[in-house]
């Protein structure tokens, strides 16, 4: 099929988010639940926008910036608290060692 | 705060005593991949930190469930019911939603009615800006790649895997949402709703009917 303008653009040019107008396989209409994990998620970033800690438009930048590989295998919710941490980073909020090792005691506790 | 995190399931901490630690519940299974470990951590690190509160997050989570596509359904039922409503719907969306008490706070909202000859379909190629206000969460779907891509490159044929088929002479008119401006589709009303109440006329209004991958039916 001709006439598709973004079949023409290489990704790299483009960003993998960038993807409107790409063929693509059948839509995977299955509904699924959103789990409270994911829905604690979205409250944090709901909250901290609303606060003003970060932007809506900060959170897709740094999702954007995740890369290609990230970014594909990443789930919806997983490139949110990715980008969260980042810009939380970013803005001096938190420290990437203080989440390392708080993300290690959870776990070792089975916290939640 | 005696403890170092926030918890929505019953749990006694003794008074005065140190942050406390338990053991899961079977029914309540801890985190078990990277990111959901991150969260917790994100989410204790903050209500510690006094961002945020943690009574603030689980009012968010309630609001967030309390919204689903029976507001949107509202505002559509009376849209088809009263024309000066659907005026100023039209005209004004956030204006003529608050009028139904629906508060979109401050999103740009762009009502898009459908006519006899042309249709309208909602997608956020970029990621998954939606209507949240008036339909709640978006549906996995919604956020896919596939809807993404295609939504914008051949509709038709993604209106069709919806069970949508459109007359070859009606025009589809796709709307890629923003983080600043968002769109809901204000459906055709049904022939044989004559007369319908606007509770009766709100059943027909489906989440999808206001994406635009389905068209409301009448019986």
């Amino acid at each position: 099929m001709t006439g598709f303008p973004s079949d023409d653009v290489p990704e790299l040019a483009r960003g993998v988010h960038d993807m409107g107008g790409l063929p693509g396989g059948p839509v995977d209409r299955h509904e699924h639940a959103v789990s409270l994990w994911e829905k604690r998620v979205d409250a944090l970033l709901v909250l901290l926008t609303r606060k003003g800690v970060f932007s809506v438009d900060e959170l897709r930048n740094a999702i954007e910036r995740l890369g290609a590989e990230a970014y594909t295998a990443m789930s919806y919710y997983e490139r949110w608290t990715a980008s969260i941490a980042w810009n939380l980073m970013q803005r001096g909020v938190i420290t990437a060692d203080e989440l390392g090792k708080r993300m290690a005691e959870i776990e070792a506790e089975g916290r939640q | 705060m005696s403890h170092t995190h926030d918890h929505d399931h019953d749990h006694h901490h003794p008074a005065g005593s140190a942050p406390q630690r338990h053991p899961f519940q079977p029914d309540d299974p801890p985190p078990t991949g990277h990111y959901q470990l991150m969260a917790v951590a994100l989410r204790e690190l903050l209500i510690e930190k006094g961002v945020l509160g943690a009574d603030e997050i689980r009012a968010q989570i309630e609001r967030m469930d309390a919204r689903g596509p029976h507001l949107g359904a509202k505002v559509v039922a009376k849209a088809w019911s009263d024309p000066a409503y659907k005026a100023r719907l039209l005209a004004d969306g956030p204006k003529a939603c608050a009028e139904l008490g629906i508060e979109l706070d401050g999103m740009r909202l762009t009502v898009v009615e459908d006519k006899p000859a042309l249709h309208n379909l909602i997608v956020c190629t970029l990621c998954s800006c939606y209507p949240r206000a008036l339909l709640g969460l978006p549906p996995a779907w919604y956020k896919s790649a596939d809807y993404r891509k295609r939504a914008v490159r051949e509709p038709r044929a993604v209106l069709k895997e919806f069970g949508t088929e459109l007359a070859a002479t009606t025009a589809v008119r796709v709307h890629d949402s923003t983080a600043e401006l968002r769109y809901i589709v204000l459906p055709l009303r049904p022939a044989g709703t004559e007369g319908w109440s606007e509770e009766k006329l709100a059943g027909l209004v489906t989440r999808d009917t206001m994406i635009g991958v389905t068209l409301p039916k009448a019986g």
